[in-house]
């Protein structure tokens, strides 16, 4: 039985889709902080807060290149991976007894190879989904990774290094600024600009939207496609740089679930899957929620497990709320036509 | 008549959606044995009248009645039972489904142990199709056959639900002139047969082939119903726009200047082969032909969208290669789809975006976008080609088929260019804005634009062309002069070669 | 999925082949790498190794053909693996405190576990609108969550399972070994169940063009319902089955399984926007998987490689399909004029 339902999507003009979403993510990020402030006398020292980002914040390069995929309508699942391989070729070109400057630079450079490989897959074949393309590299890349390192570990880094994820760039009324955050806000805002102000944002948005109608458009679609994934891909070994930082060691199986909670995170800040829709304030809104609820929720000793449990259902219930208040609104004013056809 | 002579009566029939009321106490009747058309422009409500039968949608107020009785549809079974069922514009065939089980879903014969009856459905459905004359075999996969074919599958699909009021949207839409006179017969021989009909179509020579009565709906407001041998095309259009059309076609009387553009031997294998032709300055160059001639391959061939296996493409004498359409508008060569929602336009961007899409580089400095800039030149054009909307801001998607074709035209005059190629420019538009397109394709010829236009109309292919091409099968079957083209040479070209 | 089903009509012209044939290829390449692997390796081939490896892979056939079911929807399921561990976790639990319990009641369980979480995946996503890959990588997190939650930190050993448990893995139903039985069932059941039941070919139409799904009077919703119900059916079954074979519960247990089921189906031939796929491309595709994984270690290759090779594998399958399906449809277009 199908009665007339209008479409979930509303075709309101791109703007106030806009405002609606970030407006919300402000709201549960206040409620995050209150709830944390509630639960946990520790909560509201902001050297504790500080302290969250260090553990967060190096999710965040690659949740920024993510924001940019799934605006075009893409999806890579290999981040991950990525970061994994970028980790362990940096540990093993430092051990091998390059610099450590240097075996940065290769790591992003592999990050780099990677997502052309990505890219030029994706954008080539368009028969096959991005899912199942990255879905394949996801295996290579840590693959890689494994071959390289095996079950040994590459560590021994000096502690400039374990400064770039520790370490305050400077210091506010007694409080430190981790050199993290800042480098994570000048890339969110440059992210944030480049996609609203710019002209190359204003080419994600065409592609996500209507990618064949670009391509008639003069817009080289392919290679926005490429440089997408190489973004991403820059992104991840960015995170791995951050990562391996904190934790002084690279090894294959590291960043675990990444792929998935930066997808999550990207999803909840209002970025839509089938692209075109989306900004960077709503992902970073939502990337601060996730980030500091965990912290929260850890100051209590809640166990990660739980912790788990809650962003899973958050991600859910972001989508599933909105949709079931406008299937009851629908379903309401249709039972009122019938009963009044019904004389 | 007595209402119980009337298989199917709708009386007043109102329908709102937010913000438009698509339609205003329409009524309705249709007899048993009888073809009757609907008729309108685009946006007169025939979509929206035609979903309330079938019972997609409910009307807001009104009435309707089956063989006298009173009914009330809640969804699409009800209406399937009573034997209502339609083809819709929109194809609803399952491609990856055999034959057989796109004419039997929805109804399927169950065997032992409720499993499907597969052979049964198998020979009921060659049955079906043989009875159409379909020549295919029931068990193929929808997915290889031809759109003409697919569309005969709806057919029998209609057919195989002991259909007593079976609705054609559009039927010939996607059909070549012998596919259409196909289904013009198994039209008759369903009428024969006792089955009603109910023709949607854009095109007189259905409406005039077939059908017996003729209902014509314009802005959702019912205007009247004539017999199809009571009322001729002028005065049909007439009650379709409102008003008479006195001359759809503007006078064009510039001469041709120099050849601007010239393709030679250009080939693409299985798809044309050998095309040569010239264009000049300030000439309309007509390429008509079948569906399936080729042309639109043709058209997107040398616009970049897709690579020629041979043959060379001269701009202003010099060659040029042209692989992404940015190649081709910095040769100032543009290009308009034929399906302007899907390659054309971006329906969920503002119309401002849209127009200004083709020429980012002009409003970009050091990686910025200029908003300002580009929106004010965005108004400039949509204020010149008179496009309806509130604001540029407003989305295409709420636009009528003639606006969105107009928001195209302003996207490629937001170039610069020496050469456009329109397929099919009044496609899906209505009679009114029809005279609008034609209007605006002139003034750019007069100001020295070639145009090349391809068109499966035949009117507005003789009275636009300087010149016309006719394709056949991907080669080209026949070159006329203005003077010299009729309808029967060209239409001889276009099917015998 | 209008797009898609217009690019599917779009395209009207007979596939050569390939597509038709592509269980052949599968079985081609299966045999040929058996082969090269049994020349480095005698014992590959013997009955005991295959019969081990079958029973290793026993748990991603069964999975892999829940998956095909849901991407035929045009869907996708990531908390399999999930399911799959509560299940497991939970009964390993259960058996481990009430020994007296019989190891079928003990399946039952799992099952009735399973099919609960994928009702409740099928509700999300069928009557809640939620895209199935958002609705399942949430649920993934929060079963996974559960899981841990049921553990509090323990792990179910060998030592602490009723031998009858540990015997399903083991043991033998009608002379083949429980797990493999148990396979076959299923996979034949659902083979069935595709191709000659009005039910199955909805799931087909529903992945096809779910619009006309619905003209045709097909309660999407309640389809969508159905098959990631039965995907948490499977799920809960494998859940039982893979703590007995390894004869531990741990509260990571099978992660991963999700991206090796979809790769078997991928494989197999699913297209990933629903519609079409067949049942034996997928157990063709999840064989292959599993007797590579059982290969690696007889040709003496490092476990570390493994990934990298299974990574390979399958880019070169999804590459060499698209490849041969272009070439096909060249050949196709030369022949028109």
């Amino acid at each position: 039985m199908s009665i007339q339902r209008n479409t979930m999507i509303q075709h309101s003009s791109i703007k106030s889709m806009f405002f609606k979403r970030e407006m919300i993510l402000f709201y549960l990020l206040i409620i995050v902080n209150i709830f944390n402030a509630i639960t946990s006398e520790y909560y509201l020292d902001v050297g504790g807060i500080m302290q969250a980002t260090r553990v967060f914040l190096d999710k965040g390069f690659v949740v920024l290149g993510m924001t940019y995929v799934l605006m075009i309508g893409e999806i890579d699942i290999s981040v991950a991976s990525i970061i994994a391989l970028c980790s362990c070729v940096m540990g093993v070109v430092y051990n091998a007894g390059l610099s450590l400057p240097i075996a940065m630079l290769i790591c992003i450079g592999v990050g780099a190879l990677c997502g052309l490989l990505n890219g030029i897959l994706v954008a080539k074949f368009r028969e096959l989904a991005s899912m199942i393309i990255t879905l394949a590299t996801m295996s290579l890349y840590r693959g890689i990774a494994w071959i390289l390192l095996g079950d040994k570990a590459a560590g021994g880094y000096p502690d400039w290094f374990t400064f770039l994820s520790s370490g305050d760039l400077f210091k506010i009324g007694g409080v430190g600024v981790p050199f993290i955050l800042i480098v994570f806000i000048v890339f969110a805002v440059a992210f944030g600009v480049i996609l609203r102000k710019g002209v190359f944002g204003k080419k994600l948005y065409m592609v996500g939207n209507n990618a064949e109608t670009s391509q008639y458009s003069g817009i080289k679609v392919f290679n926005i496609r490429v440089i997408v994934f190489v973004i991403i891909g820059i992104m991840s070994s960015i995170s791995a740089i951050f990562l391996t930082s904190r934790l002084a060691t690279a090894r294959p199986n590291v960043a675990t679930n990444y792929e998935m909670e930066a997808i999550a995170i990207v999803i909840l800040g209002g970025v839509k899957t089938d692209g075109g829709s989306g900004t960077v304030l709503g992902v970073v809104l939502s990337m601060f929620i996730v980030g500091l609820l965990k912290y929260g929720l850890g100051l209590n000793s809640i166990c990660s497990e739980i912790i788990l449990i809650v962003v899973g259902a958050l991600l859910v219930l972001s989508i599933l709320i909105p949709n079931m208040s406008q299937i009851i609104k629908q379903n309401t004013q249709i039972k009122k036509v019938i009963r009044s056809q019904k004389y | 008549m007595a209402m119980e002579d009337y298989i199917l009566e709708l009386k007043n029939i109102t329908k709102t959606f937010p913000g438009v009321k698509a339609l205003d106490k329409v009524s309705f009747n249709l007899k048993k044995g009888e073809i009757h058309a609907l008729m309108g422009e685009n946006g007169a409500g025939k979509s929206t009248f035609i979903k309330i039968i079938t019972g997609l949608y409910l009307p807001d107020d009104g009435e309707i009645f089956f063989y006298g009785k009173k009914v009330c549809f809640t969804g699409t079974r009800e209406s399937t039972d009573l034997g209502i069922s339609a083809t819709y514009q929109r194809s609803t065939v399952f491609p990856d489904l055999a034959v057989y089980e796109n004419i039997f879903m929805g109804h399927e014969k169950l065997g032992n142990i409720k499993m499907l009856n597969r052979s049964f459905m198998k020979e009921k459905a060659q049955e079906l199709l043989d009875s159409i004359g379909a020549g295919f075999n029931a068990n193929e996969k929808v997915a290889n056959l031809s759109v003409a074919q697919q569309q005969m599958v709806e057919i029998a699909k209609a057919l195989s639900l002991e259909t007593k009021v079976l609705i054609l949207d559009e039927p010939t839409a996607s059909l070549t002139i012998k596919e259409s006179e196909k289904l013009y017969e198994i039209c008759k021989a369903l009428k024969q047969k006792g089955t009603s009909i109910i023709l949607i179509s854009h095109k007189f020579a259905d409406i005039y082939s077939i059908a017996d009565r003729i209902t014509v709906l314009r802005d959702g407001e019912y205007i009247g119903t004539w017999n199809t041998t009571d009322i001729d095309e002028n005065r049909l259009i007439e009650a379709m726009v409102g008003r008479q059309l006195a001359q759809q076609f503007p006078k064009k009387d510039t001469e041709p200047g120099e050849v601007i553009f010239e393709v030679r031997g250009l080939t693409k294998d299985g798809v044309f082969e050998n095309i040569n032709f010239k264009l000049k300055k300030g000439e309309i160059l007509g390429i008509t032909g079948l569906i399936g001639a080729g042309r639109t391959e043709l058209a997107e061939s040398i616009f970049g969208i897709s690579k020629p296996d041979s043959g060379t493409i001269f701009i202003n004498g010099k060659e040029r290669k042209i692989r992404h359409s940015s190649d081709a508008f910095r040769n100032k060569l543009g290009y308009l789809s034929e399906d302007r929602c899907k390659t054309g336009l971006i329906l969920n961007m503002s119309i401002s975006d849209n127009i200004i899409m083709n020429v980012l580089k002009q409003y970009s400095k050091s990686l910025f976008f200029l908003k300002r800039k580009a929106n004010e030149k965005a108004e400039e054009l949509a204020k010149a080609l008179r496009v309806k909307a509130t604001s540029v801001y407003d989305i295409p998607e709420s636009l009528s088929g003639g606006n969105q074709q107009k928001v195209c035209v302003a996207k490629l005059l937001a170039l610069d260019l020496d050469v456009l190629i329109i397929d099919e420019p009044t496609k899906g538009i209505d009679v009114g804005a029809k005279a609008a397109i034609y209007e605006i394709m002139c003034d750019l010829a007069k100001k020295g634009m070639g145009i090349i236009m391809i068109s499966s109309e035949m009117e507005e292919t003789l009275m636009m062309s300087d010149r016309i091409i006719v394709m056949r099968e991907g080669r080209i079957t026949g070159e006329f002069n203005k003077a010299d083209a009729t309808q029967v040479k060209i239409l001889n070209a276009a099917m015998v070669g | 999925m209008p797009v898609t089903t217009m690019i599917k009509m779009k395209q009207g012209k007979k596939r050569i082949s390939f597509s038709q044939n592509r269980e052949l290829v599968l079985l081609i390449i299966l045999i040929a790498f058996s082969i090269i692997v049994q020349v480095r390796n005698t014992q590959y081939l013997s009955l005991l190794n295959i019969s081990d490896m079958l029973v290793d892979t026993a748990v991603l056939i069964i999975i892999s053909c829940g998956m095909l079911m849901v991407m035929l929807t045009g869907g996708i399921d990531l908390s399999v693996a999930s399911i799959m561990a509560v299940s497991g976790m939970s009964t390993a639990m259960i058996m481990s405190s009430n020994p007296g319990i019989p190891p079928v009641i003990i399946i039952l369980l799992g099952v009735m576990i399973g099919t609960a979480l994928g009702l409740l995946n099928g509700l999300i996503i069928g009557k809640g609108k939620v895209i199935p890959i958002i609705a399942t990588m949430g649920t993934m997190n929060v079963y996974r969550g559960i899981t841990y939650l049921v553990a509090n930190g323990e792990q179910i050993t060998a030592s602490e399972m009723t031998e009858g448990f540990k015997k399903i893995a083991t043991g033998k139903l009608l002379g083949i070994n429980t797990l493999i039985f148990i396979t076959i069932v299923v996979a034949i059941i659902i083979y069935f169940f595709l191709s000659r039941y009005r039910l199955g070919r909805r799931i087909y139409a529903v992945g096809s063009n779910s619009e006309s799904a619905k003209i045709s009077g097909t309660n999407i919703s309640n389809v969508l319902v159905f098959v990631y119900m039965v995907m948490g059916l499977l799920c809960g079954l494998c859940g039982v089955l893979y703590v007995s074979r390894y004869s531990v519960a741990q509260a990571d247990m099978a992660s991963g399984t999700e991206m090796y089921a979809i790769a078997a189906c991928v494989l197999g031939g699913v297209n990933i926007s629903g519609g079409s796929g067949k049942l034996q491309g997928v157990l063709l595709g999840a064989i292959l998987i599993g007797f590579i994984n059982n290969a690696l270690p007889m040709l003496l290759i490092s476990s570390f490689w493994k990934q990298a090779i299974q990574g390979v594998i399958i880019l070169a399958a999804i590459l060499i399909n698209v490849i041969i399906l272009r070439r096909s449809d060249r050949m196709l277009k030369k022949g028109r004029i």
